[in-house]
């Protein structure tokens, strides 16, 4: 048994109270003296080219304090990929999709600078539209980015061991496909920012971001300034799911212009907007072939994707790898073969969302899996244990399970869901089914090849220890990430949670990648727990010179020394701090020196005790181009089963229980792991059942808002059993890993795989609407 | 033009000359400078900006606070007591119904609307009463345990 004091509990969050009381401040609840009010003007056409922009009318107009366009902004590009960066601030000489981004206005209220965005005259000449990926990599369709001229953004073909020899030996092999549409992330706060640019030359943005880090070096690279003279802070986010995960047209041009004016500028995404800059969940087309033995031995799997990439690159080179990537495990096959396409077309950019580019793929698969079970004669609980992979396993694209409780997972809701007493006994229109998935615990690798950290950690004991501050740049976006690693901290240094205030999400702090991939426990955790190693090392070295005991003979716990061989006369020390702070109503007393007297001692001696901790991988696995995308410390695992009822008459699914096994390797804390668990399958819940981002044949959105864009109510949630699974992974701090995002993974396919129990017949496009489900009712009799 | 118009925010009176167009959310945030009452469309959708005038919860965004005149309003500010949190406050806290905080001040303003009307409700009552309320992080559940945790240690 472990004797931790702080981790693997249910603490309230650090932040719980500010959030339950309003007090919390996001981005656009910031306001700053003289500061002024940003619009964009973005594109009415899908595609066209820009003849000219007329900006006189907007400029005339009483309060327009500046108009910004290609011409002011420049035209360095920028993007996330190093290797894909195709966006500038503002179109050059044409526009991509509607909302591309054209101009931008400050003005003193925001009323004006909307109203000098109409005045705006752009002189455009319309372009031929392509909204169908596979119309975009026809022949002589015209080209999105004149780079690129049959519209393939990115294209990836991996084989790992010898896919079609493998088939020759397999009883038994099918395909089928599998497409889903357009997600949005519908965080509930829209993008929001201020930019304060002041007379010394320094930049500060304060924005709704996920990734501090890449935004600072966005800034700096596209509005030419020394990255040390700019600053990004993070107020607290409203949730990012991926779509806050890169820098934005909205926080460039509020730096350029508060840069220009001198004054602050403040710019906030309407809800559409935020649709329309999306940057959310592509559409997927997969193809999949996967050979099996009789006695159910996966033997390989072919997996074909195309995705509609939308106008720009953004995550989408990332995206393209892990759609095939994040197939294979949780099982083990040793014959694998991928070609994915990623292409361009005149609509919004598609990006990184919660289970970045798996979730397709998984549905797909699991269900495939599924159908392969029922003609094998096996149940797919079964079928899928005789496949698993267990700690230690390496994948054929060389992903190295560390930890691995995938087993334990099935087995938990296996006997969690009373699946051996519903499974092939429910009514008909009722069903059960099961999936599992995995996922990464934070990239391996930094989206720009640099040998960085991937994360670093600063703490500093108040003058007396009375309060321990951690400096990280994690950014907190809901996730919980300060609650997480003020646990940590705590554990590690040996005080109260209490004791910890964290200071976060701030490039000032240092340097920490963000909250993307699922990666802050595991590599956020590294470094903190290291900083404050340092720290306890720092104050105990002080004790032993002082006490004359040495280092290791002591510990700090719960916010006293631990003397672990016997009492020790510390009285002396005692008296120094107890003089120095005459008049204190709160002076230590009792049997133990406290952490506080230590601390100020610690100081005396040494001055400020600061301690640092910095994280980067490991080597990992992989030399194959693509490699970098994918291999992690660490992987998560999830098995989910999904019971539903199906309205015969009607085709409406209703999902009734869903029981979610995830191995996090080490739970820090308990509730906000069950939190991660719960939000995962709502989010997969949703794009299972009814969200779908959809467009006019001019390439318009039709549903811009969160009531027709249906994302899941209080009403469509069933209550979910969760169960944690703890594996204890070796390159976690504390054993921890991922859950972020891994707990998306089956919920799609578990879905599907309950529906075909229910009425037996096969969904392969999302959403599961009535009507697709009546249609494929109506087909089979 | 703007028009003369008197609200009772928290128990506080406040005599304020809006313009017409603008929304109670807007003069809330703006006027007041209570911004925890949360904007996330502008369009009645979301309930981030639910506040509780004259006994119902509605969405701030799609009143006029010219149409609020003479109202009794509550925000999220006007719900603890001091510095004791509201029952369903705590409750939120301790269930760890929080995580990004965006929706949670609707939230929690919707569940003591329901509350104060219902003591008792039903699990299904409660989903209802917060359907309009959307949530992207936490699949709601924590959040209907923590209002459920409420209503039952309710004595009334």
């Amino acid at each position: 048994m472990n004797d931790y004091r702080v981790i693997n509990s249910r603490l309230p969050r650090v932040d719980a109270y500010a959030k339950v009381t309003g007090d919390a401040r996001y981005a656009a609840d910031l306001t700053m003296p003289n500061m002024l009010y940003g619009a964009i003007l973005q594109s009415p056409l899908a595609h066209a080219k820009i003849r000219n922009i007329d900006t006189s009318k907007a400029r005339k107009l009483i309060g327009v304090k500046d108009v910004v366009t290609a011409k002011e902004a420049g035209t360095i590009k920028f993007g996330v990929s190093p290797a894909r960066y195709d966006e500038t601030m503002f179109c050059v000489d044409k526009v991509r999709y509607v909302g591309d981004e054209v101009a931008a206005v400050a003005a003193v209220d925001y009323e004006t600078a909307q109203e000098a965005v109409s005045l705006i005259e752009v002189d455009y000449e319309e372009l031929p539209i392509i909204l169908d990926p596979f119309e975009a990599m026809k022949e002589g369709a015209p080209a999105i980015h004149d780079d690129f001229p049959n519209n393939i953004c990115a294209e990836v073909h991996q084989e790992f061991g010898n896919v079609e020899e493998a088939f020759k030996t397999c009883d038994y092999i099918r395909t089928d496909s599998f497409v889903n549409k357009k997600q949005d992330g519908a965080f509930i706060e829209p993008q929001a920012c201020v930019a304060v640019y002041d007379m010394n030359g320094q930049l500060t943005l304060y924005s709704s971001t996920q990734t501090p880090h890449y935004v600072q070096r966005t800034l700096a690279m596209v509005l030419g300034l020394p990255i040390g003279k700019v600053r990004v802070a993070k107020p607290y986010v409203g949730g990012g799911f991926g779509p806050k995960a890169s820098a934005n047209t909205l926080e460039l041009a509020a730096c350029l212009l508060s840069m220009r004016t001198g004054r602050p500028v403040k710019m906030v995404f309407s809800r559409e907007q935020v649709f329309l800059h999306s940057r959310a969940r592509h559409q997927f087309f997969h193809e999949l072939t996967t050979g099996v033995k009789k006695d159910g031995t996966i033997v390989a799997l072919k997996n074909t994707c195309y995705m509609d990439g939308g106008a720009y690159s953004s995550f989408g080179i990332a995206t393209v790898y892990y759609a095939g990537s994040l197939l294979g495990a949780p099982y083990k096959i040793n014959n694998m073969k991928y070609d994915g396409y990623r292409m361009y077309t005149n609509k919004p950019a598609n990006g990184a969302q919660r289970g970045h580019g798996g979730v397709a793929a998984r549905a797909a698969w699991e269900q495939q899996l599924d159908i392969i079970a029922k003609e094998l004669g096996m149940d797919p609980i079964e079928f899928r244990l005789k496949n698993i992979m267990k700690k230690g396993d390496v994948t054929c694209n060389d992903f190295n399970m560390s930890s691995l409780g995938m087993k334990e997972c099935l087995e938990a809701i296996r006997d969690g869901s009373g699946w051996r007493e519903k499974k092939g006994k429910l009514p008909k229109g009722k069903g059960i089914g099961v999936a599992c998935g995995f996922f990464v615990s934070g990239a391996g690798f930094p989206i720009y090849r640099s040998e960085t950290f991937h994360s670093t950690a600063m703490i500093k004991l108040a003058e007396d220890g009375g309060s321990v501050n951690l400096y990280t740049p994690a950014a907190e976006i809901g996730q919980g990430s300060d609650t997480i690693l003020a646990m940590i901290a705590a554990e590690a240094l040996g005080v109260k949670y209490d004791d910890i205030r964290v200071l976060s999400g701030d490039t000032d702090y240092g340097i920490d990648l963000g909250a993307y991939s699922s990666r802050q426990t595991l590599m956020s955790g590294h470094a903190v727990k290291e900083a404050a190693e340092d720290v306890k090392r720092q104050v105990l070295e002080v004790l032993s010179e002082v006490l004359k005991v040495p280092v290791e003979d002591m510990d700090i716990k719960d916010g006293v020394i631990v003397f672990k061989k016997g009492k020790v006369d510390f009285s002396g020390l005692r008296a120094i701090y107890t003089k120095e702070h005459r008049g204190f109503a709160d002076q230590p007393a009792g049997d133990d020196l406290t952490f506080r007297e230590a601390s100020r001692i610690a100081y005396l001696k040494r001055g400020l005790i600061v301690g640092k901790g910095a994280y980067k991988p490991g080597e990992l696995g992989g030399k194959y181009k693509g490699a970098t995308v994918g291999t992690s410390p660490a992987y998560g695992c999830s098995a989910q089963i999904v019971e539903v009822t199906v309205d015969m008459e009607t085709g409406k699914v209703t999902v009734d229980n869903m029981t979610d096994a995830h191995d996090c390797g080490f739970a820090i804390n308990r509730t906000n792991v069950e939190g991660q668990m719960q939000g995962s399958l709502s989010m997969g819940l949703g794009e299972a059942m009814f969200e779908e981002v959809k467009f006019d044949e001019k390439g318009r959105i039709l549903n811009p808002t969160l009531g027709e864009y249906r994302i899941p109510t209080a009403l469509d949630m069933p209550n979910v059993k969760t169960i944690i699974i703890e594996s204890n992974e070796p390159n976690g701090p504390f054993g921890a890993k991922e859950v972020g995002e891994g707990a998306i993974m089956p919920t799609i396919p578990a879905i599907l795989n309950a529906i075909y129990d229910a009425i037996g017949v096969r969904i392969n496009e999302l959403p599961i609407t009535a009507e697709r489900v009546f249609m494929a009712l109506k087909e089979k009799k | 033009m703007k028009k003369l118009i008197k609200l009772f925010v928290n128990k506080k009176e406040y005599e304020i000359a809006v313009a017409p167009n603008r929304t109670l959310t807007q003069v809330l945030r703006e006027d007041l400078d209570l911004i925890g009452t949360k904007e996330g469309c502008g369009l009645g959708d979301c309930g981030a900006c639910t506040v509780i005038l004259d006994g119902r919860p509605v969405n701030s965004c799609l009143i006029l606070a010219v149409q609020a005149n003479g109202s009794q309003i509550t925000t999220i500010e006007g719900v603890a007591d001091g510095k004791t949190l509201h029952p369903v406050q705590q409750a939120f806290v301790e269930h760890g119904a929080i995580q990004c905080g965006f929706c949670t001040p609707g939230m929690v303003l919707s569940a003591k609307s329901l509350l104060d009307n219902n003591p008792k409700p039903s699990e299904y009552e409660i989903r209802e009463a917060l359907s309009g309320n959307l949530c992207r992080c936490t699949g709601y559940q924590k959040i209907v345990e923590a209002v459920r945790s409420v209503s039952e240690t309710m004595k009334r």
